[in-house]
């Protein structure tokens, strides 16, 4: 490690020399590099396997693999975009447009080496980690679409989601948009991530419409196994998703997994009440699900409020998203197969607004800017919150809408009932004999 | 030669292959089904939205026994597979043509 650091520091010494007029931020630091590359591994490991599975086991059998293609497919086809200047696009300075989009100077990373820093750690490494938060956010939206939507028109929407709603959502709010001029508060994605994702699955769902028997023929999880296994990997992974914005391995990153796990657990055991209460009789994919709610809802609170605020914000989600999937479910009878809008999006929804309110020190959280008052702050999350769902609704529906001019959205009649895996992989999840 | 057909409940298959072994039936072919009776089904809920489940899953046993067997074999299954309780399945008894053994060539009641 001395090897390293002196090495750094020639490479340092010497790059001082050749080009005089550079300023470094500040120095490497190997312990928040550690800390950001670990949390990039947990927040990739959350999709390819944990949401994967964990939608994979909520579907019906015939359609597992479709599921485990599609999170799998968009991983690799995010991972190219954001390259060929999705990040760019986001964290690069994009001139007189600086306030709705960034620049395309980082488009490929043409210039990138290995002693680039943002902040104090390699811009490679934060390049990786943000990279991952644009991998899940559209595998997210398939919960929406599940068992019904063409792969090929899959791939298209995804990727055209990518550029036209999380590009600039993000670049609004992390890259130094609109909205962070504003001040908004999203540590860790509930407006970036999870609002976001939550509107464009019910767009979703609403564009495709409902599959072939919803609500009158049963479509119960193939295999509760595997969703719990994919919800263990989701709340362990979401400490690197929420530790990991900390961009620093110190007590910043410790509190936000403090709260993340307490939001995690407050939202599990709330929804389970709920349910033991109402129906009798506790169950998995209840707790589950509740943990969700809890994580989704923390995520833009979990690095400005303290263990209090984490326990609220977890009640809040499991009480509020509960109501929520039973009203979009059986009121609505709108067919948001895996309940991405009422765990994600109104979970993102309230934790952004309350993130107002326990980000305050006399509400036991860190702090709001100096000068902002709870309501001043609460109005800025509404406002961002409100062009969120506003952007994203909208350009889901254009995009979803164009893609079926084209090539169509949803597979055949026939192909549903036969089962995706088989229509349009020609392979199944399972084999007897 | 009859075969005896037995639906059960899953639980309980172990406690029928060793009372029937305790008589000497060596051979049972055993198959996870689903069916209902007069048991019915029952109702899943899964995040609120509520299933009626009609097929609950049992166990199919099929079981080649000689004519003088019969009697005892069926009367060993009822009292194994017993619970008292609705849905503790039936049996069936039909009349078998030929038995073979593949490995010998053997038939009747030899290849029981």
């Amino acid at each position: 490690m001395i090897r390293i650091n002196k090495h750094f520091m020639t490479l340092l010494f010497a790059a001082s020399f050749f080009i005089p007029k550079m300023v470094f931020a500040s120095e490497l630091n190997q312990a928040n590099t550690a800390w950001v590359l670990t949390s990039t591994a947990l927040v990739l490991f959350m999709t390819i396997p944990g949401l994967s599975l964990f939608y994979g086991g909520l579907v019906r059998s015939k359609n597992v693999l479709s599921v485990l293609m599609q999170c799998f497919a968009i991983t690799c086809v995010v991972s190219i975009l954001w390259l060929a200047g999705g990040y760019s696009l986001i964290f690069s300075d994009g001139g007189i447009w600086q306030d709705w989009i960034g620049g395309t100077s980082k488009a490929f990373l043409p210039h990138i080496n290995t002693t680039d820093l943002i902040g104090d750690i390699p811009e490679t490494v934060y390049f990786m980690f943000q990279m991952t938060f644009a991998i899940i956010t559209p595998a997210l939206i398939v919960g929406g679409f599940a068992e019904r939507m063409k792969f090929s028109s899959m791939l298209w929407f995804s990727s055209l989601w990518l550029i036209f709603v999380y590009l600039p959502i993000c670049h609004w709010i992390w890259g130094g948009g609109w909205l962070a001029k504003l001040g908004v508060m999203d540590f860790a994605g509930g407006i970036v991530i999870h609002v976001n994702a939550g509107v464009a699955a019910l767009v979703s769902a609403l564009v495709l419409g409902k599959r072939k028997g919803f609500p009158h023929v049963a479509m119960p999880p193939h295999n509760m196994t595997m969703v719990v296994t994919g919800a263990g990997m989701l709340w362990v992974g979401w400490f690197g998703f929420n530790g990991g914005s900390a961009l620093t391995s110190d007590g910043h990153a410790g509190m936000a997994i403090l709260v993340t796990h307490i939001g995690a657990a407050t939202g599990s055991l709330t929804w389970m009440i709920i349910e033991w209460y109402r129906f009798g009789k506790p169950s998995m994919l209840g707790i589950v699900t509740g943990m969700v709610a809890g994580l989704g809802t923390i995520t833009p609170a979990s690095g400005f409020v303290g263990p209090l605020g984490g326990f609220i914000i977890g009640l809040v989600a499991g009480v509020v998203c509960f109501y929520a999937t039973q009203i979009i479910k059986r009121k609505f009878k709108i067919d948001d197969s895996l309940d991405v809008f009422p765990v994600h999006g109104v979970g993102g929804v309230i934790g952004s607004l309350l993130t107002a309110v326990f980000a305050a020190t006399e509400f036991g959280g860190l702090g709001l800017s100096q000068g902002v008052s709870i309501s001043q702050q609460m109005g800025i999350q509404a406002i961002a919150i409100l062009a969120t769902v506003i952007w994203s609704g909208t350009f889901s529906y254009l995009i979803l809408k164009l893609i079926d001019n084209f090539i169509g959205l949803r597979v055949t009649s026939d192909e549903e009932v036969q089962g995706l895996d088989i229509a349009l992989h020609e392979e199944t999840g399972y084999h007897s004999l | 030669m009859k075969l005896i057909t037995a639906i059960i409940k899953p639980f309980k298959m172990d406690d029928v292959r060793e009372a029937l072994s305790e008589i000497g039936v060596a051979g049972v072919t055993a198959t996870e089904v689903k069916g209902f009776g007069r048991q019915k089904g029952h109702t899943e809920l899964y995040r609120g939205a509520e299933y009626v489940v009609d097929f609950l899953p049992k166990v199919k046993l099929e079981i080649a026994v000689a004519d003088n067997v019969v009697d005892k074999a069926v009367e060993t299954i009822v009292k194994a597979a017993n619970t008292g309780k609705i849905g503790d399945g039936k049996i069936f008894v039909s009349n078998l043509e030929q038995v073979i053994r593949i490995r010998t060539g053997e038939t009747g009641e030899e290849a029981i």
